[in-house]
C-alpha cells in the first residue's frame, strides 16, 4: 500500500498550527472525545503538536449511556496515558433533570439530546473552545462549516452570518458567554483520516477491525444489536463478521459486513466504497437538512 | 522529513470557482465529482429525490454543492463550500464561492487559500461586469493561475467562433491585471464536453479537458520560498524531569528554509541567537521549510512570546508603524478614516487607526475612484492605517502570510476586512 505523504504532511501541518492556534486563543479548552477515530486522531495530533510539553486540552465526552463498552476502556486508558484530565458528562442525568425529553418509538434515539447535554457542560465548566473531530467531507452542511466556527450564548450556529476566514489567520475573539467548536481536520476525508492513521501507526479500538457481531438491518443500514434497542418482528437478528466504519452512539451507528483485519485492508475497502460513512448514520438519514437542523441547535 | 517526502506522492491542489449566478458552477463541480466517481452512491440517492422533488428535470447536479436549506430553496450558493476529492493524480480542495455581488466576501476568503481560480463564463453572455470582478479578485489575492471555463458551449452550437471571441476579450482583460498563467476551455458542464471526457461535438480544440488540466497544471509552492519566516504561535515549555529546560518556539514556517545552526534575529526585540534544534515530536530536524509545522529550540535563553517573528539574520523583514495596504471591506457599516481596529497579521495582534483612505477601486472599469470614497461592505480599496507599535511585515506579493492581515472590529468581534500589504 503506497501513502501519499505530500498532501498527509499538508493537513498534518495545517492541523498542527489549528491546534496551537486554540492553544494560545483560549481558556478553557476541550477536545469533544468520542472514541471514535477523528476524535483519537484529534488527540494524536495535539500530542505532536505541544510535544514534549503535555497537551493544553481535557478531553470531554458526551456520554449517550449507548456506548460500545471497549470504546470506554479505551477512554479511560488514552485518558490515564496523556496525563489529562477526562470529563464526562451523561445524556442521562440530561434526561433525569428534565432538561431534555428521551426520544420513544422504535427509531429512538440519544444522539440528538446530546446537544443540550454538550451545551450544559460548556456553560458550566465555562469551556470557551471545544476541538470537534467534524469534517467537512462528511456532510453538506459541514461543506460550510469554518476551523473557527462561532457560537453564540445560546450555542447555536448561524451559517448565513459566518465571519470570513481567510490564508491562515483565525479570529477567536468572542463576547461574555459566546464560545467556540474548533475542527482542526476540517480539510481531511476519511481516506485522509485512514491513511493518516496507517502511516502514523495510531492504535484504535477494535471495533474498527473486522469481528463477530450480532446485527440486524434497517432501511438498508446494518446496525449492532444491544439489549436496549428495540427491533421490529421482521427484523430478524443475526451473527456477521462486521466493523464500524464510525463509532459513536450505538442507536445510529451503522456497521459494515467486512473481514478487513489490518489497516491496509481497511484503507483498500474506503478506497474502493461507494457509499459515504454517514450513509450508515442514521441519524442523518431522518431529513435532508437533519445535520443543518442539529448543528444550529449546537450539535457538533 | 526529507525520506518522509520522498515516497512519492500525491499533491494537494487547492483551487477557487467563481461565477456569476447561472453560470453552471455548481453544476460543473457536480459534473466532475460524478465523472470521476467522487459521489458515493447515497449521495447520489438524495440528489435524485430532490431533483424530483423540486419538480426539476433530470438530475440536478448543483444540488449536491448547495448544502444549506436556504440555498436549495432558493437555488442559488450562499456561503463558501469546501469540496473535496482525488484522483489518482492529485487531491483537490475546491473553495465553492457563490457568484452574487453581495457576496464578494465570500470569493475574497475562497481566494486566499487557492493556488488557481476557475472562473466560469456563459458562452451566451462573454464576459460581464463580474468576470471583471472575479479576474480583479483573483490578481489582487495573488493567485498566479486562472482558467476561464467558457461554459454552456452546447447553447451556442458549440461554436469554435464564439469561443475566440471571449478568449480574446479574456485577453485583453488578463493583459491588464498582469495575471501571469491563463488558460481557456470550452465546456458543457450540463452535457459533461470537456469536463472529465473530450468533448466530440467541438473537435475544434485541442487543448486539456477541464479535469486533466486541474491534474497536471504546474503550481509552483515556491511563491513564500525565498526568506525565512517563523510567526510565533505559541512557546511550548513542558518543566518535566526528562525536559526540563527545553523551550521550544512553535509555529508554521512562512517562508524560507530554516536550518540548524542558522543564526536568527527575534523581532521585534532584535535578540540574535542561533537554532539549537527543529522537533517534531520526538524527530530531530536537520531542516524545515515553508508550510513545516515545528518547534525550533535556540542556544541562547531569549525573551520570546506569540506574535514575535523568528529570521534569518541575512533576511529581515520591513518594519513600521505606517503601512499602505489594499483591503476588501466585509462590515454592513461603512469604513471611516480615523476609525480603530485591531488588526492580526499572522499570529501577532495590534491596534491601528484608519490614517487616510486613498481610493476605491471600481471594479467595474477597473479604475480608481479617488472622489467617492466611501467604503461600503464588498468594497476595495486602498488606505493607510497607522499602528499602535511598529511592525514587521513583508510585501503580500513577496509572502502571502507576512504579508496579509485581518482587521477585527473591537466592539462586535468580527473580521471587518482583509488586508494585502503593498510594498511600501
Amino acid at each position: 500500500m503506497k501513502i501519499n505523504n505530500e498532501h498527509l504532511k499538508e493537513l498534518e501541518d495545517e492541523a498542527i498550527f489549528v491546534m496551537r492556534e486554540v492553544a494560545a486563543q483560549f481558556e478553557k479548552k476541550v477536545i469533544l472525545f468520542s472514541g471514535g477515530k477523528d476524535s483519537i486522531v484529534l488527540v494524536h495530533l495535539a500530542r505532536k503538536a505541544f510535544w514534549p510539553a503535555k497537551m493544553p486540552f481535557s478531553l470531554m465526552h458526551i456520554d449517550t449511556g449507548h456506548n460500545f463498552e471497549e470504546t470506554l476502556t479505551f477512554r479511560d486508558n488514552l485518558a490515564k496515558e496523556l496525563g489529562v484530565e477526562l470529563i464526562v458528562r451523561l445524556v442521562q442525568d440530561s434526561i433525569d433533570q428534565g432538561r431534555v425529553s428521551e426520544e420513544t418509538g422504535i427509531n429512538a434515539s440519544r444522539n440528538k439530546a446530546q446537544s443540550v447535554t454538550l451545551l450544559d457542560a460548556i456553560e458550566d465548566l465555562k469551556i470557551d473552545v471545544a476541538i470537534g473531530g467534524g469534517r467537512r467531507d462528511e456532510e453538506k452542511a459541514r461543506a460550510k462549516e469554518r476551523f473557527f466556527s462561532h457560537r453564540n450564548e445560546f450555542g447555536q450556529w448561524d451559517p448565513k452570518n459566518q465571519r470570513p476566514e481567510l490564508w491562515n489567520i483565525f479570529n477567536g475573539h468572542k463576547n461574555f458567554g459566546e464560545h467556540f467548536r474548533v475542527f482542526p481536520i476540517s480539510n481531511w476525508t476519511e481516506l485522509d483520516v485512514w491513511q493518516y492513521i496507517m502511516s502514523e501507526n495510531i492504535i484504535l479500538p477494535h471495533l474498527y477491525y473486522t469481528h463477530r457481531r450480532r446485527i440486524f438491518q434497517r432501511n438498508g443500514v446494518y446496525l449492532a444489536w444491544a439489549p436496549f434497542m428495540m427491533t421490529k418482528p421482521s427484523e430478524m437478528v443475526f451473527e456477521a463478521d462486521v466493523r464500524c466504519r464510525t463509532i459513536g452512539d450505538i442507536t445510529c451507528t451503522g456497521v459494515t459486513l467486512s473481514k478487513a483485519e489490518s489497516l491496509e485492508e481497511i484503507v483498500s475497502e474506503i478506497a474502493a466504497t461507494r457509499v459515504t460513512e454517514r450513509g450508515g448514520r442514521y441519524d442523518d438519514r431522518r431529513s435532508e437538512a437533519a445535520m443543518e437542523d442539529r448543528k444550529k441547535e449546537g450539535y457538533f | 522529513m526529507k525520506t518522509n517526502r520522498e515516497i512519492k506522492n500525491k499533491s494537494l491542489l487547492r483551487f477557487t470557482t467563481a461565477g456569476s449566478v447561472d453560470d453552471g458552477k455548481s453544476t460543473l463541480i457536480g459534473r466532475l465529482l460524478y465523472d470521476s466517481k467522487s459521489i458515493f452512491e447515497d449521495q447520489m440517492d438524495h440528489i435524485v429525490e430532490s431533483s424530483k422533488r423540486l419538480g426539476k428535470e433530470g438530475i440536478d447536479l448543483s444540488l449536491l454543492t448547495d448544502g444549506l436549506r436556504a440555498e436549495r430553496e432558493q437555488g442559488i450558493t450562499i456561503d463558501v463550500a469546501y469540496r473535496y476529492f482525488a484522483t489518482p493524480a492529485r487531491k483537490f480542495i475546491i473553495a465553492d464561492t457563490p457568484g452574487h455581488i453581495q457576496y464578494t466576501r465570500n470569493m475574497v476568503t475562497g481566494a486566499s487559500t487557492a493556488d488557481l481560480a476557475v472562473i466560469l463564463i456563459d458562452a451566451r453572455k462573454g464576459v460581464l461586469e463580474q468576470t471583471l470582478r472575479h479576474s480583479y479578485i483573483a490578481s489582487l489575492l495573488d493567485i498566479r493561475h486562472i482558467v476561464f471555463c467558457i461554459n454552456k458551449m452546447d447553447m451556442v452550437n458549440y461554436s469554435e467562433e464564439v469561443f475566440v471571441n471571449i478568449r480574446n476579450d479574456l485577453g485583453v482583460l488578463a493583459g491588464k491585471l498582469k495575471i501571469e498563467n491563463v488558460y481557456y476551455i470550452p465546456i458543457s458542464a450540463k452535457l459533461g464536453d470537456n469536463v472529465v471526457e473530450p468533448s466530440e461535438k467541438m473537435e475544434w480544440y485541442e487543448g486539456r479537458t477541464f479535469l486533466r488540466f486541474i491534474e497536471t497544471v504546474e503550481i509552483e509552492k515556491t511563491k513564500n520560498s525565498s526568506e525565512p519566516r517563523l510567526p510565533v504561535q505559541t512557546i511550548i515549555r513542558p518543566l518535566s524531569d526528562e525536559y526540563h529546560d527545553y523551550r521550544g518556539y512553535a509555529g508554521r514556517i512562512a517562508g524560507g528554509t530554516f536550518r540548524k545552526g542558522d543564526t536568527v534575529t527575534v523581532l521585534p526585540s532584535m535578540s540574535r541567537s542561533r537554532i539549537s534544534g527543529i522537533d517534531v515530536m520526538g524527530k530531530n530536524l536537520s531542516e524545515a521549510s515553508a508550510g513545516d509545522s515545528v518547534s525550533i529550540t535556540l542556544e541562547d535563553q531569549i525573551d520570546i512570546g506569540r506574535g514575535d517573528l523568528i529570521v534569518r539574520d541575512d533576511k529581515l523583514p520591513q518594519s513600521g508603524q505606517d503601512i499602505s495596504l489594499m483591503i476588501c471591506w466585509f462590515n454592513e457599516k461603512p469604513l471611516k478614516a480615523g476609525g480603530r481596529y485591531l488588526v492580526r497579521l499572522n499570529t501577532n495582534e495590534i491596534e491601528c487607526i484608519v490614517k487616510t483612505i486613498n481610493y476605491r477601486m471600481n471594479i467595474d472599469s477597473l479604475e480608481r475612484d479617488y472622489e467617492n470614497i466611501t467604503i461600503n461592505m464588498n468594497d476595495i480599496a486602498n488606505i493607510n492605517i497607522r499602528t499602535s507599535k511598529p511592525f514587521f511585515f513583508d510585501a503580500y506579493r513577496k509572502n502571502n502570510i507576512t504579508g496579509s492581515l485581518i482587521f477585527i472590529d473591537p466592539g462586535t468581534k468580527k473580521t471587518v476586512a482583509a488586508g494585502m500589504i503593498q510594498e511600501q
